[in-house]
């Protein structure tokens, strides 16, 4: 219990006092998993619901990969994007590597087959409901796919979130694209597990409640704006 | 194909870049324990007050940050394991290997001591006993410097520490996780000195055995050959170099204490 309460005052002293090199690394863990949601939210809502509304040979296969990839380890994806960021590796004249934009990329990959998984499944679903009607309506395939997306809003917020609680809590792949550089890729969770290995527990603790606390809060603003639109719409 | 991804690439790190010039950085591939002494924390600002250069340090074990400069994924390394360290130059990767700076291991162990090391001069006779004694030893496991020294130890006290038994569990971590592992399961390590005075989480951990020669623990500065990797930024490399080689950067470093303890010392030439 004491163990709680240190880290619950260094975490409220960090907050209170506003220190500026915890901002840094709160804004920074803010930046690259909402860039890395909204590059995946861009690339796997219209990915998932084209994915439901269309049929190829393959598809259930296709849809099963897309499924198990929502459980892509981080450090196999992290991994993967050092090969290829690596100077010694196919994109390596690009200079990207051991930047917020190498972690951008690989947290993208880690979240967008949840995104794209959870969106289809979303419109699959709404087109069952709805196939019918849109068809005898005459509305074209791109018609079909914008309707269904926003008829499904609500519940692809969920899936958006999702991807965001996996994007901010992650370690793995940002350790190591990112190297967890002081003040250039420190993140929330590279920052916990580098004091866990300093033996600073309070801190790296402290720390851990206040990265919980972000992400409720995003969470909280989330549900409070589908609330209203909702009342608003109806 | 690539030449579009590369553009793409380019055009969206400027958004995620934070606001400013191009910085001029280079990047040092070095080893844990010296970062998570402290010891660049005192380094880096007055190397960069001084040049403009900032040095950005990625913090790993030695055997990979010897695979970073292999790949040409750092400029300069600051790294520990002098056999290494001179593969890596005779293959090529490396330039002009200079001394820098040594500290020392300290054999840690638990108050209890069920080996009866205490007090002793001499590491490998400490390490004989504790594997006489089955007692619980946390090894690093992950290839890095001070575990490659481990191993050295071992092989000179006879030990075959694959031969099993449970009492030798390898860890494949850093060197605070280790510590952190051995102070929960009250088991022997071996650790350098810089991290074991910043460590935090000791329990009934205590230095047991020091101040043996076969516990010098020097580390050593490379620049990571041009010739292998275009990439590679020579000249502020070699300025951050040649910096903590000479009079500034050896005075910086006498100059870094925990605890008025002075924890690395510098032997540049």
């Amino acid at each position: 219990m004491s163990d709680l309460s240190q880290a619950l005052s260094v975490a409220l002293d960090l907050v209170l006092t506003l220190d500026p090199q915890m901002l840094g690394i709160v804004r920074l863990s803010v930046q690259v998993s909402g860039l890395a949601v909204l590059l995946a939210g861009l690339i796997g809502l219209p990915l998932g619901a084209v994915l439901a509304l269309s049929a190829f040979p393959g598809r259930g296969a296709v849809v099963v990969m897309l499924n198990a990839f929502m459980g892509l380890p981080p450090v196999v994806v992290g991994l993967g994007v050092y090969l290829l960021l690596s100077r010694a590796g196919p994109l390596g004249e690009a200079g990207l590597l051991f930047t917020p934009t190498a972690m951008v990329m690989a947290q993208t990959l880690l979240v967008l087959p949840i995104v794209a998984a959870l969106a289809r499944q979303v419109v699959a679903d709404l087109w069952e409901e709805y196939g019918e009607q849109l068809r005898s309506l005459g509305v074209s395939g791109v018609g079909r796919l914008v309707t269904l997306l926003w008829d499904g809003r609500f519940s692809l917020l969920t899936a958006i979130l999702a991807g965001f609680g996996r994007a901010a809590a992650e370690v793995g792949a940002v350790m190591i694209v990112g190297g967890n550089i002081k003040g250039v890729t420190r993140t929330m969770t590279t920052t916990i597990a580098l004091e866990t290995s300093k033996g600073d527990l309070p801190l790296a603790m402290g720390l851990g409640l206040i990265l919980i606390a972000l992400v409720t809060l995003v969470n909280a603003g989330v549900f409070l704006m589908g609330q209203w639109a909702r009342r608003r719409m109806g | 194909m690539k030449r579009l991804l590369l553009a793409a690439m380019a055009l969206f790190s400027l958004a995620v870049a934070p606001a400013g010039a191009e910085e001029r950085f280079i990047t040092l591939a070095s080893t844990t324990s010296t970062e998570q002494s402290g010891l660049f924390g005192h380094l880096l600002p007055a190397f960069k007050a001084e040049t403009g250069i900032e040095v950005r340090v990625v913090a790993v074990g030695t055997g990979q940050a010897l695979k970073l400069g292999e790949r040409g994924d750092a400029d300069a390394l600051l790294v520990h394991d002098r056999a290494g360290e001179d593969k890596f130059v005779a293959e090529g990767f490396g330039i002009d290997r200079r001394d820098v700076m040594y500290n020392d291991f300290v054999v840690v162990g638990p108050a209890s001591d069920p080996a009866g090391i205490k007090g002793g001069k001499d590491a490998v006779a400490a390490f004989a006993k504790i594997a006489v004694a089955k007692a619980p030893f946390a090894s690093r496991g992950d290839d890095s410097g001070t575990h490659r020294s481990e191993l050295r130890l071992w092989k000179k006290a006879e030990v075959d520490v694959k031969a099993g038994g449970g009492w030798y569990r390898e860890l494949g971590a850093g060197m605070g996780p280790t510590l952190n592992t051995a102070a929960g399961m009250n088991a022997y390590a071996l650790a350098d000195r810089g991290t074991w005075a910043s460590f935090k989480n000791r329990q009934s951990l205590a230095i047991l055995v020091e101040g043996d020669r076969a516990l010098f623990n020097p580390y050593g500065s490379i620049l990571v050959n041009p010739e292998k990797h275009k990439a590679v930024k020579v000249a502020d490399a070699k300025a951050w170099h040649l910096w903590l080689t000479g009079p500034k950067g050896q005075a910086a470093i006498a100059s870094f204490k925990i605890d008025g303890e002075q924890l690395f010392f510098g032997d540049a030439k």
